[in-house]
Order: structure tokens, then C-alpha cells, then sequence
């Protein structure tokens, strides 16, 4: 009986030893030389692997900053500065700082100011829908509801609001990886700058139609009537194909489009509520 | 035994309601909607501007490429605007829109209802005279007629096979017109024909339709070059390809053409417009609609012309009843659900139908439970159940493997799914991601 025992302790042990030795004498022979800064680089990444950078994932990223010994275009929009400013400091090269980014949903064509025209019971998927036609609503460009840009998001930052019908981003959860916007087939979705104390202004309609038709659709679309871009004392506010854009870059968060807009497209966000004199604020 | 394609297939009721009742000619309305993006290809280019005056039959828009195709005027008046108009899924396309004043038609058409029998031109002729009335395919696809009838280099046609099918249930456009004016089709034929340089014709028609095989068979007999084939029916046997192997028992090969296999297929309403173009010199503006549905209170087929507001057609079948949620601009297997009823018929609107909700319900989707009735049913031998959890995932190397770009969008496999799993509507997205990225790889 203890013969047994030994036999099989000592076979399986030997067996062991040899086969310990032959993998330590292959894997020092092929050794793959690698850079000890890649493992560091990788070490301080947030680890989500989203893809945000425009890399496979979190060590792709740190194997292309080793590799060109540089940071131009590359920018791990989850970590933000801090996780960058330690990967330029193992790298030995300055960080050029990036303002924040979140995602900003432009439609407000809730159920009360977008008027549905007809009923959709398909596959519920943004991209089935708009393959097959123009949506539920009157207005073909704006959002669909069917909820892809949720099921991309790998942060829980963006849910679909089931009264409204429309997504709704938790900027606090929001990483601008920008998943949600290559998953929106209607490009609703932008990465903006995420403003001082987060406070953003933004036009919320991405209607091109001509005033009257984008109008009739929904209450809330931006015309083209061009008041912003007069009012715009910064030159921040362009008017193209009927459709008004801020550019975050020049927008100093005046709020006068605000107050202009005729139909309450522009929206200004996490500002206190404005008080009658403005001497006050 | 008669003849079926050999792959796969189902057999939905046909419900031909409407079979019986003989075409009438639809009232000219005092609003025409003209679109300039009736075929596959290059949206037209107008020719006319606003506030000028067109007759019926007057060319308004010109073919902008290769392939694309002319738009004539279905109606005499006067050009109000060119301007996006919303097409029946509610996106907007350039629109011709005409005030309608009285029905002077151009006068190069001859109107007489007198059968010419005499084939005039040579076959360069005949396709020049085809592009130029902006004939195209009848059949749901829409692809210009003369660029089908002009093989590519290196490839020869040696059949023509007229596509008689009308596999799908409920429309019976083809079936009155088989009926009504098979002489005139057979003589299309005979056009098609010369123009291909081919000696051998077919018309392929499904058995429920035996009054159009009497007739056509009994009229054939005067053009011996083509042959009446009854089909056993079995959908979609309407499909080009399978209506080549049904007939000619060819193969049509993955990623290939039909005229690889030296067959080329024509609907038979083609073959009618071919007939009118050449013959008659008359532009296709104008052809047969079946309106129809389960819950309407009449089922009728229309000769209507081309840019009709689709709720005035509508109205021509009675009051709908309260129950009727969905309004199908073709079949109910392939048609394209209408969104918005303002919209304007088509060259190819070949069909209305109206479904109570009870017919459009879809029910709960439930799991795979793998029980192949979908591989069963394609008719392209592929496996749908695979394809929609590859295309689920975004596995687009595995579903190039898969062939997915080989599907037809028949949808046998979401009809005979016995899990309401909405295969076609993943399938259909995969598929287009794909053929991009095969279309983008270097050759």
C-alpha cells in the first residue's frame, strides 16, 4: 500500500521536475524582449479596455505610447489628464492637457414636443429602425429611442428615460469614451467639452429641415432663423443647412442665445437659476 | 410532377382575394407627386421648372448615370414645385409636383388599343427606345431594364425567363395583367428577345393561377419560341434565382449574377411596359396596383398612374375598418410598410394592403431552441438561427464565412420561426455591414 503511494508521489514529482525544467530552459531561450515601461503603462491605465483611445484596449494603448515614444493623438479619454500625466511621466515626455469631455444628447423630442405619427413594433434597435424608415415622429433626424446607445455603454453612463423616450447621461459616470456616439446611427450624440463647474450650453436638435417643416415635427427644433449667431457676441455660433451649432472652444457660456431662441432649442445646463438683475449674479 | 426550385421555400395562404375583379382605370387626381428616385441607382435629374407646362407622357427628368432611368409626366398641367416631399417611409426625396389640368397626353404615343405585332427595330434600337421611356424592373427591385437587357462583356444571355410568379399572398397585379393582356406581354417578350439575341423563352406561373396559364398557353401557341412553365407554388419562387433553377434547373453561384448562368429574368409587367415602350412609344407611366386586404370592404385592381397620393387610393376600397393599423406598399412576405399615407406610388408600387392589428401583432420573441425549421426554409441554404447570433454579436468575420451576404431577404426563416425571433431584421443590418467591408477591400 505505501508503495503505491510512493510510486505515483515519485512519477508524478519527477515528471513535474522535468517538465519545470524544459519550460524554464524554452522560456529563457525564446524570450520575448519587452519593454518594462509597457507593464508600468499598462499598470496605471484605468483597465476598462473600451476602446475609447481608438486602441483594442488598455495595453495596445501602452504598447503604441512606447513604441512611437510619444503622446500625439493619443489620449485615454477614461483616465483624463491624471492617468495621462503619469503615463507622460514614465514616458519622459510633457502632457499637452485635454478639457474634459462628456457626452452631450442633442434631441429634446420628447413624446409632448414630437408628436408620434405612427406606431413601431419591430426589433427595438435604433439601426433596424432607421434602415427601414424615417422613425416614430415627424422629424427623421433626431433620436429614435430604441436604445443602442445604452446597450454600448460600458459605464452605465447613458439610459434611456422611459417617459420622455429619450437618453439621459450621468456626467458624473460619463468617461466621453465615445461608444454611444459611433453606436447613434442618427449622430444625435456629441462629445463636448465638459464646461467649468460643468455648466455647457448646446443647441439640442440635430433637424436640418427648413424652419416650417422642422417646426411642424417638433416643437422644440432649431429653425435656422440665425438669431443666435447674431446675438453670439464670441463668433462661437455658425448656421448651417438650418441647423445652428456652438462651437465649445469659442463659447464663453453667455447664455444670450439662450434667451433668444424663439423655440428654446439652445440649452444651458447646471447654471444657478438666473435671477431678473444680472448685476446679481 | 411540376417544377420548384430545389432549396428550402414555405406556403403561406395565397389569399388572392382580388383576383377576380378586372382592372379599371383610376381617376386622374389634381395633384401629381413625381419622385425622382423611383429605381435603384442615381436619383433623376429634372429637366422642367417650376410653373412650366407638361402633357402626359413628356420626359421631366433625365437618367444621371449608368444606372438610373428617365421620369416621364403621368399628367398634363402645370409644374408647382420641385422639392423634397416625403417618400412612404417618411424620408424626404427631390419630388416633381404637378397642378393637374385636364389629360392631354404628348402626341408621339400612339393610344390606339390596336396589338402591333411587327417588330421594327434592331436590337440596339429596341434598347435605346427602353432607356429612353425609363422602363425598369416591375418585379419590387426597380433595377433599369435596358442595363439588364445589355450583358456585361464576356458574358453571354442564352434564356429569357418572364417572370410570372406572384409568389407573394394577396397581390394580383401580374395575374389580371397575365389575363387580360397576354398577347402584349408575349410580344414584350419577343422584344426582350431580340434585343438579347436569345431563341429560347420561358414564362414561369404558379398553379393557383390556372386561368393565366389557360390563357397564356392558348396565345402562345402563335409565338413558338416560348414556352409556358407551370410552377408548383412554393414561395418565394418570385425570386430570381430560384425561378431560374425552377425552370432551367441552373444554379446561380454565390456572390454571383443571374447572368453568369446565361439567363435573364424579367417580370411579366415589364414585359408589358417593354411592349407599350417599343411599340406604342409610350413612356412607363402608369400601371397596374392591386389595393386590397382581408378587412377592406372591396379588393380591386387599378391602372394608375405613377405619383398617386397613396390615401386617395386608399379611399377607393370603402371605409377601413377601425381595426386597421398597417398599410403594406407590396406584399406582406417582402412590401415595405408605409409610414406615411401622403406618400406617392411609384413605377413598381405593384400592391396595397391593409392588415388589422391583429394580422401585424408580433408576438413575444423567445429563446433559440434550435430547431432548424429555419434552415429548413431558406432558400439560399443558409442558417438563419447562426447568422442572428453572429450578427448579434458583430462577428462579421465568421458571418462573411457564414455567407451572409448570399441572403435574399425572403424572410421564410422569421415566417416559419416558431420563437417570434425577429431573424431577418438582424440578418438584414449584418448583411449591409459586410457587403461594405467587402466592398471596401482591395480587389
Amino acid at each position: 500500500m505505501t508503495a503505491a503511494f510512493l510510486y505515483t508521489i515519485l512519477v508524478l514529482g519527477g515528471l513535474g521536475l522535468v517538465l519545470a525544467i524544459v519550460l524554464f530552459v524554452v522560456a529563457n531561450k525564446f524570450k520575448v524582449e519587452e519593454d518594462p515601461r509597457i507593464d508600468i503603462i499598462e499598470s496605471v491605465m484605468p483597465g476598462a479596455n473600451c476602446g475609447g483611445c481608438g486602441f483594442a484596449g488598455c495595453r495596445a494603448f501602452a504598447e503604441a505610447c512606447v513604441k512611437s515614444g510619444n503622446l500625439d493623438g493619443k489620449f485615454c479619454p477614461v483616465g483624463g489628464n491624471a492617468v495621462m500625466s503619469k503615463v507622460a511621466s514614465n514616458l519622459g515626455v510633457v502632457l499637452q492637457e485635454k478639457a474634459p469631455m462628456v457626452a452631450v444628447v442633442r434631441c429634446h423630442g420628447t413624446c409632448d414636443n414630437r408628436p408620434t405619427t405612427n406606431i413601431y413594433n419591430g426589433s427595438p434597435s435604433c439601426r433596424i429602425i432607421s434602415s427601414l424608415y424615417s422613425g416614430e415622429t415627424g422629424c427623421k433626424w433626431g433620436c429614435l429611442g430604441g436604445g443602442d446607445c445604452e446597450r454600448a455603454c460600458k459605464f452605465g453612463a447613458i439610459k434611456i428615460n422611459k417617459r420622455s423616450g429619450l437618453p439621459e447621461v450621468d456626467q458624473d459616470k460619463c468617461t466621453a469614451c465615445g461608444a454611444c456616439v459611433k453606436a447613434c446611427p442618427k449622430s444625435v450624440i456629441e462629445l463636448r467639452n465638459k464646461g467649468p463647474k460643468n455648466r455647457r450650453v448646446f443647441v439640442s436638435c440635430v433637424n436640418q429641415e427648413k424652419g416650417a417643416t422642422a417646426r411642424k415635427a417638433c416643437a422644440v427644433a432649431c429653425i435656422g432663423c440665425r438669431k443666435c449667431e447674431k446675438v453670439c457676441p464670441f463668433g462661437a455660433i455658425t448656421v448651417q443647412n438650418n441647423l445652428s451649432y456652438i462651437d465649445f472652444n469659442k463659447c464663453r457660456l453667455c447664455r444670450k442665445c439662450v434667451d433668444e431662441c424663439p423655440t428654446n432649442a439652445i440649452w444651458a445646463v447646471n447654471f444657478p437659476v438666473k435671477v431678473p438683475q444680472q448685476n446679481n449674479e | 410532377m411540376k417544377k420548384t426550385f430545389s432549396m428550402g421555400g414555405i406556403h403561406p395562404h395565397d389569399k388572392k382575394i382580388s383576383a377576380e375583379s378586372a382592372i379599371e382605370r383610376f381617376p386622374v387626381l389634381s395633384k401629381a407627386y413625381i419622385s425622382m428616385s423611383q429605381h435603384i441607382g442615381a436619383p433623376a435629374t429634372p429637366i422642367v421648372q417650376k410653373g412650366d407646362k407638361v402633357l402626359t407622357g413628356q420626359l421631366i427628368a433625365t437618367s444621371s448615370g449608368f444606372i438610373s432611368a428617365n421620369i416621364h409626366s403621368s399628367v398634363s398641367g402645370t409644374v408647382s414645385a420641385i422639392e423634397p416631399y416625403p417618400d412612404i417611409a417618411g424620408n424626404p426625396v427631390m419630388h416633381i409636383i404637378i397642378d393637374v389640368e385636364g389629360d392631354q397626353w404628348d402626341e408621339s404615343i400612339d393610344r390606339s388599343e390596336e396589338i402591333v405585332r411587327d417588330i421594327k427595330l434592331t436590337p440596339q434600337e429596341i434598347l435605346k427606345r427602353i432607356a429612353d421611356c425609363g422602363v425598369i424592373g416591375m418585379g419590387g427591385a426597380s433595377f433599369p431594364t435596358h442595363v439588364k437587357l445589355s450583358p456585361p462583356p464576356g458574358k453571354k444571355a442564352e434564356i429569357l425567363i418572364i417572370n410570372g410568379v406572384e409568389c407573394e399572398p394577396y397581390i394580383t397585379s401580374d395575374y389580371r395583367i397575365m389575363v387580360e393582356r397576354p398577347e402584349e406581354i408575349l410580344i414584350g417578350a419577343r422584344i426582350m428577345m431580340k434585343a438579347l439575341g436569345v431563341s429560347e423563352g420561358y414564362i414561369g406561373i404558379e398553379v393557383n393561377k390556372p386561368k393565366a396559364i389557360d390563357v397564356m398557353k392558348s396565345f402562345s401557341a402563335s409565338y413558338p419560341e416560348i414556352k409556358v412553365v407551370p410552377l408548383k407554388k412554393k414561395y418565394p419562387q418570385g425570386g430570381e434565382k430560384q425561378l431560374i433553377d425552377a425552370v432551367t434547373g441552373r444554379k446561380v453561384p454565390s456572390m454571383g449574377l443571374p447572368i453568369d448562368t446565361g439567363v435573364v429574368v424579367q417580370n411579366c409587367a415589364t414585359a408589358l411596359a417593354v411592349y407599350e415602350a417599343v411599340q406604342k412609344n409610350k413612356p412607363l407611366f402608369e400601371g397596374v396596383v392591386t389595393v386590397t386586404g382581408d378587412c377592406t370592404e372591396q379588393q380591386r385592381n387599378f391602372l394608375l398612374r405613377v405619383g398617386t397620393p397613396i390615401d386617395a387610393l386608399l379611399n377607393s376600397v370603402g371605409r377601413l375598418p377601425k381595426d386597421a393599423a398597417k398599410l403594406i406598399s407590396g406584399g406582406p412576405m417582402m412590401g415595405k410598410a408605409v409610414s406615411n399615407i401622403s406618400a406617392a406610388t411609384v413605377k413598381s408600387t405593384s400592391s396595397l394592403l391593409v392588415l388589422t392589428s391583429e394580422q401585424t401583432l408580433r408576438k413575444e420573441e423567445g429563446e433559440c431552441i434550435r430547431c432548424a425549421k429555419c434552415a429548413d426554409a431558406c432558400p439560399m441554404g443558409l442558417e438563419p438561427f447562426l447568422l442572428n447570433k453572429l450578427a448579434r454579436a458583430g462577428r462579421y468575420a465568421d458571418l462573411e464565412r457564414e455567407r451572409v451576404y448570399d441572403c435574399i431577404e425572403c424572410g421564410c426563416c422569421m415566417y416559419t420561426c416558431p420563437a417570434n425571433i425577429p431573424l431577418l431584421d438582424y440578418i438584414r443590418i449584418s448583411k449591409a455591414d459586410v457587403l461594405k467591408i467587402l466592398r471596401s477591400r482591395p480587389k
